[in-house]
């Protein structure tokens, strides 16, 4: 919303300057966005005399001007300008000057061998139009000296607020004025417009045409009739005025339309009665008919849209574009104004279908004052009259102007209550009156009722916005929220939350990096990592390749691994801890931690390194990322199986499944499959993890914090190592498993600590070395019992896994 | 006499003249050894006569604890000698490199990092935090919080509305963090203080707007919770989080469907350089959103509006980074490009807290 400080002045009686009504508009909650002052802005620029004009010795296209500035005696500027002549009243810029159009400031120069010290600007160097052919060329009788500002009535500020949707009434400078007012900034003028008294009826009636329960869409249409008017460019300061805030006069009659629309938050329309078949018929549109609307744009309509007809057809969109076929012209001598009432719901929606922003869409999608609408139309009737002649004709009302009043039940107390500001009943009082409540009863409760332009205040909070925005929100004093609890704060975060900040915190001590992955990825990623739920497909994505709820953080760090990559980060070890989706319900969403690694991006190292040659990222990196992980979790790895194999977006021969028990699996790890490789267009070698974090198991619950007694054997444990043949499908695990099994009491540790195929094994079979620790605990073992116990694992994990002693 | 002073001439000589361990062993055992000749002087002291005993004895005893001393004291120096010899002999370049170290290479998201902050910071303040899911009903997201019909916010350019379920139902990706306010009013008793940072989304993409974003919110429930009250958590997290004495904030009247009375708060800062300092300068910056809860939202949680009152207030999580910590764009946040990461990201063990300082 935009006006100006003359504009404003016509509704406001003050002497605040400029600096305090821009502060105060912002302090009571119409935030200014933008001042505009050109009297500041333009302040150097002044009228100027070319006395003279003259060739430039040395330039073909420039000349040599002598310019008469109102000072003691002419400046010597040299000019480009085509139209620099002898004599003529152009605008000056001394040196110092900054030049918006040219993002300069002037200096005392010299060009081509002539000095020059200032300059003659033309209209978009002063960024005032994008006229810039030659110097601004004023008339003869422009005062030499004058601020050109002043001169040219460019001197009027322009204000810029950003209004909530919630303020109406502020899409007028009345109601502008009066929040001022009320704030102290001045008085309120000229509130009430006197009643026209029309002469004869109005030649073309309106029928409201509504099914039962649609009526809300018009609840009001007044129309009346200027006969014999002459339409024609409205007079200057009206046009100034309407320039200045950005809308280009057209003729009087629309002009006076939009004035009144700024002025008065008034939207009203004019219709050239010549052009009107028949009466009017306001109702919903049929579907597919059309109109050539203001904008010279032709919109196909749907009973959605609320139009205006008459018996040829659809002549103005309800409320939003009148239609281009019986607009006003210079040829206008009857003419026929609206002021109307429409849904302000059905405003919006009809303004967004077609995509059309107009200055009364804003004001009826926001709810313009109903009991406005027959003393806008004698506004209206009025200023027509005075700047166009003509005789008005009564008015036709159809339907009526809605009752919109409400008592509100008003405790004084109310205010200090939700605002903590001692604000006394009188002061409150005196601001309610003043934006036009009316107060009615005494004491601590009070009857109020809003104003018929406050659409939005509903109830007690609302009046204690209303006084304490006026009042003033700086008035409020911090005060310290109580604890709920004395001493010490206790612990706030669940289970999840703090396993979410251990897993973030321990991937990356691992040297991964954290990423942030948008949580919607293609159709495609989703489907390749196990979601496709059409329960999780956007019905209205931002992009193609964003269209569904990601059921893994893989896709994402995936593809930001790659594009990496491409960037010429090939060794990148990326991470995310973030919400997964398996269905639209709040149990569908769990937390998980991924993690990739592609390239050598290892934690032990990254690249090529003199030690040792660029050893790339394998399926055990993966595997110890997502085991440290669980030990920074506290996990017991107790329970944890890890079974071959994986989700079908990993290797299958190179990945592992987490798991505590087959119906439990919470992640996986391993080599990314080649075929999502090729499916997504990344290069290996890539390795990941996933841990599913809502699917551990939480810690068990002790009554104490106590740990468990410290037991410390007097013996020393030893060691003792044996290597095994045995099939190469057999795995480690299993083997560790059996020689374990042995001596459950005895063995406390059993180490893989070679894996050998090759010369010397047969090619289908492998050696497995391992060490196992035995822990005596009450006495020194004797070498038969350490044989014994070593025959027994022998036995047993021959047994287990067909493994054969290596001799 | 003379042959024993002659014999510890000799001995001494050859214990110094040693070049080695093993040339002392041999001069030892040549002199103290079974048959060594110092051995064998101390033998002949068994067959003497008591008197020659007395004066010889003192005399040979004397040589052998000369001699082994002086091997001692040899092997000592032969000892410094070969460590010596051996340190000068084992030089490695310190000056190559060791691989980068894993925590030197890891990095936390600002997003996360600053969640930890905002944790701490309110923990402090006795708030704990809430949470919800991202895919929310439309009651929760809009109804509950006082939405009109027909706002414009439930229209398909604004909000990401999944397929519609069985029922027709058509959930929505939630756009803010507020329905959580309705999650948590709903299922705990008053008093109430939480946060509520999480993902939110809108169907917005441009220069400075990504559909995907982070936001927290704040809620306070009690039965005298109010707007000074307000100012005073908003002002002392603001101090807290920017890391400055003083904050100088500003709170304009406002308006949000969900709260009444509302305001938007900027903070004054100046800006020098491309550089933000909060606690100085004449730039107001806004900051945040707040307001007291709604009637109406107390009502649809089941509160009893002249009962129970409170405030709200929400923020951009990526908005305060970005302003805490430089970054100049948004997008950057989910392009997961390690450079920016990097840069912007924070080391593994900078644990934001308010014993050690936000940050370090």
């Amino acid at each position: 919303m935009k006006f100006t400080l003359s504009w404003l002045k016509d509704h406001l009686d003050t002497t605040a300057p400029l600096d305090e009504i821009v502060e105060t508009l912002t302090r009571i909650g119409l935030e200014v966005e933008g001042v505009e002052d050109k009297a500041k802005t333009l302040a150097p620029y002044t009228v100027a005399h070319v006395i003279s004009a003259e060739q430039h010795p040395n330039a073909d296209r420039l000349r040599v001007c002598m310019v008469d500035t109102g000072a003691d005696k002419p400046i010597q500027v040299v000019c480009g300008a085509p139209n620099a002549r002898t004599g003529m009243k152009s605008v000056f810029a001394p040196p110092g000057t900054y030049i918006p159009g040219k993002n300069i400031t002037l200096g005392v120069g010299t060009i081509r061998g002539v000095e020059s010290a200032g300059m003659l600007c033309s209209a978009a160097e002063l960024e005032i139009s994008d006229d810039h052919d030659g110097i601004i060329d004023l008339p003869e009788d422009a005062p030499v000296g004058q601020a050109y500002a002043a001169y040219a009535g460019l001197d009027d500020p322009v204000i810029e607020i950003n209004l909530t949707p919630n303020r109406p009434d502020c899409t007028s400078i009345h109601g502008i004025a009066r929040d001022l007012a009320a704030a102290g900034l001045g008085t309120l003028k000229g509130d009430a417009v006197p009643a026209v008294q029309g002469q004869g009826a109005c030649p073309v009636s309106v029928t409201l045409d509504f099914a039962p329960g649609d009526e809300k869409l018009c609840p009001t249409f007044a129309l009346r009739l200027v006969r014999g008017v002459k339409n024609g460019p409205s007079p200057e300061w009206m046009q100034r005025r309407l320039l200045t805030i950005g809308l280009r006069p057209i003729n009087a009659l629309v002009d006076i339309t939009n004035y009144i629309t700024f002025d008065r938050g008034r939207p009203l329309h004019v219709f050239d009665l010549k052009k009107v078949k028949g009466n009017l018929t306001v109702r919903r549109a049929k579907d597919g008919e059309e109109v050539l609307a203001l904008d010279g744009r032709t919109y196909t309509l749907d009973s959605g849209t609320v139009v205006i007809a008459d018996e040829s057809g659809v002549e103005s969109i309800a409320g939003i574009m009148g239609g281009e076929h019986s607009g006003s012209d210079e040829g206008t001598t009857d003419v026929l104004i609206e002021s109307a009432l429409w849904d302000p719901l059905n405003i919006a929606q009809t303004g967004r279908k077609h995509g059309i922003i107009t200055d009364a869409r804003y004001r009826f999608e926001r709810g313009v004052d109903p009991a406005f609408t027959l003393p806008g139309l004698d506004l209206a009737t009025k200023m027509v009259i005075d700047l166009c002649g003509g005789e008005a004709s009564e008015a036709v009302v159809a339907g009526q102007v809605p009752d919109t009043s409400r008592v509100i039940e008003f405790p004084w107390s109310e205010v200090p209550r939700l605002s903590g500001l001692d604000v006394k009943p009188a002061e409150s009082e005196e601001i309610l009156r003043k934006l036009g409540f009316r107060v009615e009863g005494s004491g601590e409760r009070v009857n109020v009722t809003p104003p018929s332009w406050r659409p939005d205040i509903e109830g007690k909070a609302d009046l204690v916005e209303e006084v304490i925005r006026i009042a003033g929100v700086d008035r409020i004093e911090p005060q310290p929220l109580p604890r709920l609890e004395a001493v010490v704060a206790k612990p706030i975060l669940t289970l999840i939350q703090k396993r979410t900040r251990l897993a973030r915190r321990a991937l990356a001590v691992r040297g991964l990096v954290e990423a942030v992955t948008w949580s919607f990825i293609s159709r495609q990623e989703a489907e390749l990592f196990g979601g496709g739920d059409e329960r999780l497909v956007l019905a209205n994505p931002i992009a193609a390749e964003l269209s569904d709820m990601r059921p893994s953080l893989l896709p994402g760090l995936l593809k930001a691994a790659q594009r990496n990559a491409d960037r010429g980060f090939g060794d990148v070890a990326l991470f995310e801890v973030g919400q997964t989706f398996a269905s639209g319900e709040p149990e569908g969403q769990s937390i998980k931690a991924a993690a990739v690694r592609r390239g050598t991006a290892r934690t032990e190292g990254v690249g090529r390194h003199w030690d040792g040659g660029a050893q790339s990222v394998d399926s055990f990196d993966a595997k110890a990322d997502v085991l440290a992980l669980l030990a920074a979790l506290g996990i017991p790895a107790g329970g944890l199986q890890i079974v071959p194999g994986g989700p079908a977006w990993f290797h299958p021969g190179r990945s592992g499944t987490l798991q505590f028990g087959p119906r439990n699996m919470v992640g996986a790890f391993g080599e990314v499959h080649p075929k999502i490789l090729k499916a997504l267009d990344l290069k290996g070698p890539l390795v990941a993890f996933e841990l599913n974090l809502d699917a551990l198991p939480p810690p068990k619950a002790k009554p104490t914090k106590m740990k468990p007694k410290l037991s410390l054997p007097e013996f020393q444990p030893l060691t003792r190592d044996f290597a095994f043949v045995v099939g190469r499908d057999v795995a480690a695990g299993d083997i560790v498993k059996a020689a374990q099994g042995a001596e459950r009491q005895l063995i406390v540790g059993v180490d893989v600590f070679d894996v050998y195929e090759g010369t010397g094994i047969d090619p289908d079979k492998k050696s497995v070395a391992i060490a196992v620790t035995l822990q005596p605990t009450e006495k020194t073992l004797t070498d038969v019992e350490i044989d014994a116990v070593s025959s027994r694992i022998v036995a047993e994990v021959s047994k287990k896994t067909g493994a054969v002693l290596r001799s | 006499m003379t042959d024993l002073n002659q014999l510890e001439r000799d001995l001494l000589s050859q214990v110094e003249g040693a070049g080695d361990e093993a040339a002392l062993e041999a001069v030892r055992v040549s002199a103290l050894g079974k048959k060594g000749s110092v051995s064998e002087l101390l033998k002949t002291l068994g067959s003497m006569t008591p008197e020659e005993r007395k004066e010889r004895g003192p005399l040979i005893n004397g040589l052998r604890d000369k001699v082994q001393t002086a091997i001692a004291a040899k092997k000592e120096t032969l000892a410094e000698a070969a460590l010596e010899a051996r340190l000068s002999a084992e030089r490695i370049d310190v000056t190559l490199p060791v691989p980068e170290a894993s925590e030197a290479r890891g990095r936390i998201h600002p997003i996360s990092q600053v969640i930890e902050e905002l944790t701490a910071i309110f923990a402090d303040m006795g708030f704990s935090v809430a949470e919800g899911p991202d895919i929310e009903t439309d009651y929760l997201n809009f109804t509950a919080l006082n939405f009109p019909e027909g706002h414009p916010a439930r229209e398909m350019h604004d909000t990401f509305f999944l397929a519609p379920d069985e029922k027709g139902e058509r959930k929505v990706l939630r756009t803010h963090t507020s329905p959580v306010q309705v999650r948590t009013m709903t299922s705990q008793k008053p008093p109430i203080r939480v946060i509520i940072p999480g993902r939110t989304y809108r169907h917005d993409s441009d220069q400075t707007h990504t559909p995907m974003f982070h936001q927290v919110e704040g809620l306070v429930i009690d039965k005298s919770a109010n707007i000074a009250h307000m100012k005073w958590i908003l002002e002392e997290f603001c101090k807290a989080f920017f890391e400055v004495d003083q904050v100088k904030m500003r709170f304009r009247p406002s308006f949000f469907p969900f709260t009444e009375p509302s305001a938007e708060v900027d903070i004054q800062c100046s800006r020098k350089g491309g550089e933000i300092r909060f606690g100085e300068g004449n730039d107001w910056l806004e900051i945040l959103g707040c307001g007291m809860v709604h009637p109406n939202v107390l009502r649809n949680c089941g509160l009893d509006p002249d009962e129970y009152q409170g405030f709200a207030w929400g923020m951009g999580i990526d908005r305060i980074a970005m302003l805490k910590y430089g970054m100049p764009d948004l997008r950057p946040f989910f392009e997961a490009d390690v450079r920016w990461l990097n840069h912007y990201g924070f080391r593994p063990l900078d644990i934001p807290s308010l014993v050690s300082g936000l940050t370090a």
